[in-house]
């Protein structure tokens, strides 16, 4: 691979506002890149995977890294929240539990100081680890965008963000601000798994799950995998399998194989296409019987 | 467009105010070492991976590879070199010599750096809790028990101080 010390120069420009930096990535379109903690472009920069003629740095703008509102009626995550002050919330750790199991497993320590969610999403690796806890919470995205031909906000579930490997819905002149989460409904557990050859490694296989169990019978299922297609994926088989059913160890068992049946896992450096799928049965059938324990049900 | 332009950015390194003239795509690595000779901060890979070059920014403990220098604007830093007060060692630098936790001393700053930020969030932390705040410093020489104990051992000597 081509690597090389020194960045390409290019125009470093850092807005103190959403407005100054939709205006910014308005006029230089794809010459314009974003940079949150920087640990994912800069890498991309040295290995001149992208060569932008101008960084646009988020780290100024206020308000664009916090959490706020509260998991009765809406929860805010700025974009530029770092994985740390993700991890370190206790709502986050309270509420949305499968969130907060991710985010705590990304790369190393000083990676979680820097890196941010925003940076994880829009950088769309199949592997992103926050994806598919998003996805399983039904997470929103904001996306906004400067006056022109389009609605300047929009917001849209994370499950249609994703458009394959590197690659988003997001134009030239948009910008990820925010991710809202919706309240977590009485009944319901959910929980994260991540296998990679070290804990601080990228994801080979990851999945996670939002179970909602009322009377022992599970009444919604939301699963979501990670690094086994060209996106992060939801695993609909596997949740028609659950929804209805009294949960038991067949039906756990049922819903990992379907959930197995839907990847469709690319053969990389990290692992054979055969073991991404054994690996996937398995990890479904765990992340459920994690969820189910956590809404009060054991398996 | 006005690329190369350097951006006259103000920062604290070591307790003192910097104010220098940086080109934009110069990492706060690059600018610590060769315009502040500040060598204790090492060049490892520079993909992230390895945590040679981990400095404290804000108090936290980040990678000066990936950081572009200017937008470190403001903020207060802290290299291998502001740990020592005077001659007077840090208690994470000794227990690393007292426990063998050094060979060739090139991940030595890092880990300690490391160290440093976790020890100022957790004062006594488990054997586990040092792996994993360490798992982004890759150590080449010791094999990595001596550098856990001497991390536990200068928790306690922080602890009694
Ligand atoms: C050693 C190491 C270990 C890692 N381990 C993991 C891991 O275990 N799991 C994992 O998922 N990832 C891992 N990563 C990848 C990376 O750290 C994450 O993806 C991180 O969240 C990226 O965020 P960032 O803020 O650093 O993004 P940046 O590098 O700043 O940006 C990434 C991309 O997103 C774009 N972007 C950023 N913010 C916005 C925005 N608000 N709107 C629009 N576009 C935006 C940028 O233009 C860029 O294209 C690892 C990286 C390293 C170096
Ligand atoms: S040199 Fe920065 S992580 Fe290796
Ligand atoms: S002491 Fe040599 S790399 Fe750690």
């Amino acid at each position: 691979m081509y690597y090389t010390r020194i960045l390409k120069p290019f125009n470093l420009l850092m807005p103190q506002t959403i407005d100054e930096a939709i205006s910014i990535l308005a006029k230089y379109g794809n010459k314009a890149k974003i940079l949150a903690g920087g640990t994912d472009l800069l890498v991309k920069m040295r290995q001149r995977v992208l060569t932008p003629g101008c960084v646009v740095s988020v780290n100024k703008i206020k308000g664009l890294n916090a959490i706020d509102g509260d998991p009765k009626g809406e929860l805010r995550i700025g974009a530029a929240t770092t994985m740390r002050s993700i991890e370190s919330s206790r709502v986050v750790q309270d509420y949305y539990t499968v969130l907060h199991e991710a985010v705590c497993q990304i790369g190393t320590a000083q990676v979680r100081n820097m890196a941010t969610i925003g940076g994880n999403l829009c950088n769309a690796s199949p592997a992103a680890d926050t994806a598919p806890p998003l996805i399983s919470l039904g997470a929103e995205i904001k996306i906004v965008s400067a006056p022109g031909n389009r609605e300047t906000t929009r917001l849209i579930p994370i499950e249609g963000f994703f458009a394959g490997p590197g690659k988003t819905i997001l134009q030239s002149d948009e910008m990820l601000t925010e991710i809202r989460l919706k309240p977590i409904a009485k009944g319901t557990g959910c929980a994260f798994l991540k296998i990679g050859r070290l804990g601080v490694d990228i994801s080979k296989v990851s999945a996670a799950a939002c179970i909602r169990i009322v009377d022992g019978v599970c009444k919604v299922a939301r699963i979501s995998l990670g690094a086994v297609a060209p996106t992060p994926i939801r695993a609909k088989k596997a949740e028609i399998t659950l929804e209805g059913k009294k949960i038991c160890e067949d039906i756990v068992a049922e819903a990992g194989d379907a959930g197995a049946e839907e990847i469709r896992p690319v053969k990389d450096m990290r692992s054979t296409a055969d073991y991404r799928r054994e690996v996937s049965k398995v990890i479904v059938r765990r992340v459920i019987i994690r969820a189910c324990q956590r809404a009060g049900v054991d398996v | 467009m006005q690329t190369h332009m350097k951006s006259p950015t103000t920062f604290t390194v070591n307790g003192r105010t910097i104010r220098v003239e940086i080109e934009p795509h110069k990492t706060l690595l690059d600018v610590l070492r060769d315009d502040l000779d500040l060598t204790g901060t090492k060049c490892g890979c520079e993909t992230g991976e390895c945590g040679a070059c981990t400095v404290l920014l804000d108090g936290k403990a980040v990678l000066s590879c990936l950081t572009l220098a200017v937008t470190a604007d403001g903020k207060n830093i802290v290299t291998i070199e502001g740990l020592s007060e005077g001659e007077a060692l840090h208690p994470l630098q000794s227990a690393f010599i007292e426990h063998g936790a050094i060979q060739c001393g090139y991940c030595t700053p890092g880990m300690i750096l490391s160290a440093n930020s976790l020890l100022n969030d957790n004062p006594n932390p488990t054997p586990e809790e040092i792996k994993k705040a360490l798992s982004g410093n890759l150590c080449r020489c010791t094999g990595y028990q001596k550098v856990i104990e001497a991390v536990e051992d200068a928790a306690k000597r922080i602890r009694r101080m």
